[in-house]
């Protein structure tokens, strides 16, 4: 699994660092994001890559899952 | 999905702003000028005396009701978090120099949007540099560039933006003696729409804009980025609406189109000039993380690195008018046009500074 923290960072931030980690085609990514722009931005992005998104909250910043079906 | 449902509802919500900003001219505002933040802020700045170009003075309640109608949604959405830290400083001067460009080109995005969407053709010069300057962001934001994580802070700080603009509100309705205000006729600042339907436009607006998280400048990015479609679609929205709501205005006798490069509202003729305008706003914007309209939203969202930003717009638009800078129907000035020269090369170098530093984490 692969852990990206995109805490505080503003988008695309987020989406540009998930993109650059998935060009190693991990089945499974976690990236922990802190707004709700963020969330949706990488969700959106995950899922059209062909992966599932589960979200969770922890101490007020969102943990987006990010696996392969 | 999630990504139809997404795209629907920005859309709508594009096409709903597009119509409140095409039917706030016939209600008073300045020819294309429903919206532009740029010229709003300018406004403003000048309502304070920050310049004393006589012709641009108005406190603009759109501009409030932006800001509040956003932090309004934001808190019922538990969405309302203060926080910032993420390089103010420069944060405050691509601001400056985003106003610069806005004002070389006379319009904000959401201004150019509305300017094709009246058949300005010189708003088409300013699409190609404003989308030019946007690939130039992109190929930094490509190569890692940054300003820094944001931090929590506190509900204050959160709060400054919002509080700010209640308290021009008070201005503009309790002391308005105190500011400086565009006769009626003698200039852009002078036409503008009743007070509670600009107060009222803005507040819907910025909630719609603060829900679909719309931005002008994300669209093309967006596009270019990730072949992201969702916001390139509130910006085709936008521009769809006013365009039919000013055609059916114009056929109604209540405002006139016309397709030209020539005699449009508020606007000049400099192709290049135009262009490097809108190019200067597009890669600032892009290096700022979104428009002007995006950065008011955000603001009242609690996000004070964009308050940052908005406090450098108005700032920029006190030294445009201030030292001859902004453009007129007459065209670009000379210090304008060296303005924007400087602009670009400043821009350039933050971006250059924030992506190929050393030690960068």
């Amino acid at each position: 699994m692969t852990v990206l923290d995109a805490r505080g960072l503003s988008c695309p931030e987020p989406v540009i660092l998930l993109r650059q980690a998935m060009k190693k085609k991990d089945d499974c990514y976690e990236i922990r994001v802190d707004n709700e722009t963020s969330r949706e931005n990488v969700t959106r992005y995950a899922e059209h890559q062909g992966y599932h998104v589960s979200v969770s909250e922890e101490a007020g910043d969102y943990v987006l899952l990010a696996q392969r079906p | 999905m999630t990504n139809k449902r997404e795209t629907r509802i920005i859309l709508l919500a594009g096409a709903l702003i597009g119509l409140i900003a095409a039917l706030l001219v016939p209600l008073g505002n300045p020819g294309n000028m429903g919206f532009c933040i740029a010229c709003f802020l300018r406004d403003t700045a000048g309502a304070l005396k920050l310049h004393s170009a006589a012709a641009v003075q108005y406190i603009r309640p759109e501009i409030m009701g932006l800001v509040l109608g956003s932090f309004l949604l934001a808190l019922l959405r538990g969405e309302f978090k203060p926080r910032g830290g993420s390089s103010p400083a420069t944060r405050f001067i691509l601001g400056f120099f985003v106003m610069i460009g806005c004002l070389m080109f006379l319009g904000c995005p959401f201004r150019m949007i509305l300017r094709l969407a009246g058949g300005d053709l010189n708003a088409l010069a300013g699409l190609i540099g404003f989308a030019a300057g946007i690939l130039v962001g992109v190929y930094f934001l490509n190569k890692g560039y940054s300003l820094k994580r944001s931090y929590t802070l506190s509900l204050s700080e959160g709060l400054s933006l919002p509080t700010i603009s209640i308290v021009l509100l008070i201005l503009l309705l309790a002391v308005s003696g105190l500011l400086a205000f565009t006769e009626a006729g003698g200039g852009p600042g002078g036409a503008h729409a009743p007070i509670w339907v600009s107060l009222a436009a803005g507040l819907v607006v910025g909630a719609l804009a603060q829900y679909t998280r719309l931005c002008m400048v994300g669209g093309i990015r967006d596009l270019v980025l990730f072949r992201e479609t969702k916001l390139l679609s509130g910006f085709a929205a936008v521009f769809v609406a006013a365009l039919m709501m000013n055609l059916i205005l114009h056929l109604g006798g209540r405002a006139s189109f016309f397709v030209s490069f020539e005699g449009q509202p508020v606007s000049h003729t400099d192709f290049l000039w135009n262009a490097l305008g809108m190019a200067l706003v597009g890669l600032g914007c892009v290096l700022l993380g979104g428009c002007p309209l995006r950065q008011l939203v955000l603001a009242g969202e609690g996000n004070t690195d964009s308050t940052m930003a908005v406090l450098g717009l108005v700032c920029g638009a006190a030294f445009a008018h201030n030292l001859g800078l902004a453009s007129s129907g007459a065209g670009p000035t000379l210090n304008g046009k060296i303005a924007v020269a400087i602009g670009l090369a400043t821009v350039l170098l933050i971006a250059v500074m924030n992506t190929f530093q050393k030690g960068k984490k």
